[in-house]
C-alpha cells in the first residue's frame, strides 16, 4: 500500500481553511495540515516537509514558498518542492483555477488528480465568492454617490427624487458617461464651491 | 485598424511607473499599441503568468529571469530580459529597538555611508540578524548579502535574509520575526508611518547604479513577435524619459496613487519619486539623489553577469556557466534594435558606476 500523502494547506481564514480540509477528506485519506501563520510559514513547512503544499495564487505570502526550493535545495537537503513538471497541462489547469501545488517530483498524476479537482473546486467558489463581494460594495458604494448628488440637485434645483434622478441620467446619456461619473463630478464640485 | 491589446502583470510598486505611465500617458498609444496592466500580489504568480501566457510580459525583479536561467523555481519557461524599467529604489529600514540599539552606541543614521550603517547595524545585532526581502531572487537580497560581506570585517555569525511579501513586512517586524528589511517604494515608507521601522539606508549607497526592475518575456517572445516586441521596448523608453523630466513628478505621482494602481497616498509616491524620504516616524527627512532612477533602460549583460555570478557562489552552481546563462538573458540586442528605430536616438555614454567600499563596478573583481 502507498504511503499516505502529506498535504499541508496555506490559509489565513479559518473558515476557509476548514472547507478545505473537508473537500479533500472526502476526496481520499490524506494526511493533511493548515498553516494559518504566514510569519511562521517556511518555518513550518521546512519543519512538517508535506508532498504537496496548496495555496490560494494570490496570496502573497507565494513568495515566501519559492525560498524552500533554495533550503530544499540539493545543495542542502535531499527533497525538492517545485511544480511537477511531468504534466504542464495539470500545472496549468490548477494555476488558472488560482491554486499553486508544490509537488514533489516523481510523484504521480493520477495520485495527484482527486486532490486538484477538490481543490480547484473548492478555490473556484471562494474566487466567485470573492467577487461576488466586490461587486456589491460597490454598487453600494455607487448607490450612495448617487444619493449624495441626488440631495445636491433637490436642494439646489428645488427638485424631487424623481426629478433629480432624471435629469442625472438625462446628463449622463447626453454625455455618453455613466450615471455614478455624472453623481461623482457633481458630488466633487459641490464639494469645491461650499 | 485596432491596435493590439497586449496583456501586462505589474506589483503595486512605484517602480511599474514606465508600464503604468506608458499606459496613462499614451506612450504605449503612440507605438500602436494597448496595455492591459494586470495587478497581481506576487512575484512567483507573475513569472507563472508569462510562463503559460495569462500576460505577455510583467514587471519583474531583476535578478529573476537570470534564476529562471539557473533552473532556480518556476515551471522552467526561460524568459528574458529586455528592458530595464529601474535602477536603485531600495530601501533598507529597521525596527525601532534595533534603531534604539544603534543610537545608543552613538551612530548617527547618515544615510550616506553604507559601511558606516553596515558596521553599526551588525553592532547592534544581539543575535542572529534577519532581514527581510520580497523575493529570494532580487536585487534586494543580492545588496545585502554583498553589502554585509564586504564590510571588511568578520562576516556576522548569522545572517538570515529571509522572504516575507512586503504588505506583511510591518507585521513580521512587530511579531520579532525579523530585525530589519530590505523593500521597495512605497513599503519602506509605508513602514515608517506605520510607526514600524526607521530607514536606515538607500540602496543606492550600496551600488550606485543597481538594475531593479526589468521587463520580463518569455524567452521565445522575441522570435514569434518582433515588431510589437519593439514597439513595446519603445514605448517603455520615452515613458522613461517622460518620468525623468521633474515637472512630471505630480502627475506621475496622481496617477501612480489611483486605486487601481498602487492604491496610497500621492504623498507617500511623491517621497520616492522626489528622493525627498521621511526617514522616521517623528519625520525626520533625507535627500537622496537618484534615489530611484528611471532613465538607465537599457539590459546590460555585465549587470546580468554580476547577478548570475553572486547567485552562482551562494548555491554552489558552477560559477562560469552561470555568469554566461545570466548574460544571455539580458537581451541587450533586442533593446538597442528597438531604440534605433527612434527618430534622433542617441546612445547615452558609458559611465562608472561604483560600490560602497569604493569598488569601481567590475563584475570579475567583485568577490
Amino acid at each position: 500500500m502507498e504511503r499516505r500523502l502529506k498535504i499541508t494547506i496555506v490559509e489565513r481564514d479559518q473558515a476557509r481553511a476548514a472547507l478545505i480540509v473537508k473537500s479533500l477528506t472526502q476526496a481520499g485519506d490524506y494526511d493533511l495540515h493548515v498553516v494559518s501563520d504566514m510569519a511562521r510559514l517556511t518555518a513550518t513547512i521546512a519543519e512538517r516537509n508535506p508532498d504537496i503544499v496548496l495555496i490560494d495564487l494570490d496570496n502573497p505570502s507565494r513568495d515566501a514558498l519559492e525560498e524552500l526550493r533554495l533550503a530544499t535545495s540539493p545543495l542542502e537537503r535531499p527533497v525538492a518542492l517545485f511544480v511537477d513538471q511531468s504534466d504542464a497541462g495539470l500545472t496549468k489547469i490548477a494555476i488558472e483555477a488560482g491554486v499553486s501545488a508544490y509537488v514533489v517530483d516523481g510523484l504521480r498524476a493520477d495520485r495527484l488528480k482527486p486532490i486538484l479537482d477538490a481543490a480547484v473546486a473548492r478555490f473556484t467558489m471562494f474566487r466567485q465568492m470573492r467577487n461576488e463581494l466586490a461587486t456589491t460594495r460597490r454598487a453600494l458604494e455607487e448607490r450612495k454617490i448617487i444619493d449624495r448628488a441626488k440631495g445636491i440637485l433637490m436642494k439646489a434645483r428645488g427638485l424631487d427624487e424623481a426629478a433629480a434622478y432624471a435629469l442625472l441620467r438625462r446628463t449622463a446619456m447626453d454625455q455618453g458617461r455613466k450615471v455614478v461619473d455624472v453623481a461623482e463630478s457633481l458630488v466633487t464640485a459641490a464639494g469645491l464651491l461650499s | 485598424m485596432t491596435s493590439p491589446v497586449l496583456p501586462i502583470g505589474f506589483l503595486p510598486l512605484v517602480d511599474a511607473a514606465p508600464l503604468i505611465i506608458a499606459a496613462e500617458m499614451d506612450f504605449a498609444r503612440a507605438e500602436g499599441l494597448t496595455l492591459d496592466l494586470r495587478r497581481a500580489t506576487s512575484w512567483s504568480r507573475l513569472r507563472d503568468m508569462v510562463t503559460f501566457g495569462q500576460v505577455v510580459a510583467a514587471h519583474m525583479l531583476s535578478p529573476m529571469p537570470i534564476a529562471a536561467a539557473l533552473g532556480l523555481g518556476g515551471a522552467g519557461a526561460p524568459l528574458a530580459a529586455v528592458s530595464v524599467l529601474s535602477t536603485n529604489g531600495q530601501i533598507v529600514g529597521v525596527s525601532p529597538k534595533l534603531a534604539a540599539r544603534m543610537q545608543n552606541n552613538g551612530f548617527a543614521f547618515g544615510f550616506d555611508n553604507a559601511t558606516a550603517a553596515g558596521i553599526a547595524l551588525m553592532g547592534a545585532a544581539d543575535g542572529p540578524l534577519r532581514i527581510g526581502v520580497p523575493f529570494p531572487f532580487s536585487m534586494h537580497a543580492e545588496l545585502l548579502y554583498y553589502w554585509l560581506t564586504s564590510l571588511g570585517r568578520p562576516s556576522p555569525a548569522v545572517l538570515d535574509i529571509r522572504t516575507v511579501p512586503p504588505p506583511l513586512m510591518t507585521e513580521a517586524l512587530a511579531a520579532c520575526e525579523i530585525d530589519a528589511f530590505c523593500v521597495g517604494e512605497p513599503w519602506g515608507s509605508m513602514a515608517v508611518e506605520d510607526g514600524a521601522a526607521r530607514l536606515l539606508l538607500p540602496g543606492s549607497a550600496i551600488w550606485s547604479d543597481a538594475p531593479e526592475k526589468v521587463l520580463g518575456v518569455r524567452a521565445d517572445l522575441a522570435d514569434m513577435a518582433p515588431e510589437m516586441l519593439s514597439s513595446l521596448i519603445r514605448a517603455l523608453h520615452l515613458a522613461a524619459n517622460w518620468l525623468g523630466d521633474p515637472s512630471s513628478l505630480t502627475i506621475a505621482s496622481e496617477i501612480l496613487c489611483r486605486p487601481e494602481y498602487l492604491d496610497v497616498p500621492t504623498e507617500i509616491i511623491d517621497r520616492a519619486l522626489s528622493g525627498q524620504l521621511t526617514v522616521s516616524p517623528r519625520g525626520e527627512t533625507r535627500r537622496v539623489a537618484r534615489f530611484l532612477d528611471f532613465s538607465m533602460t537599457t539590459p546590460d549583460p555585465v549587470h546580468a553577469s554580476w547577478i548570475g555570478g553572486r547567485l552562482a557562489k551562494r548555491l554552489g552552481l558552477d560559477r562560469v556557466q552561470a555568469e554566461k546563462a545570466a548574460r544571455d538573458t539580458f537581451r541587450t540586442d533586442l533593446h538597442r534594435r528597438a531604440l534605433l528605430a527612434i527618430p534622433g536616438f542617441t546612445e547615452a555614454a558609458a559611465h562608472q558606476s561604483r560600490f560602497s567600499n569604493g569598488q569601481t563596478f567590475n563584475p570579475i573583481a567583485s568577490d
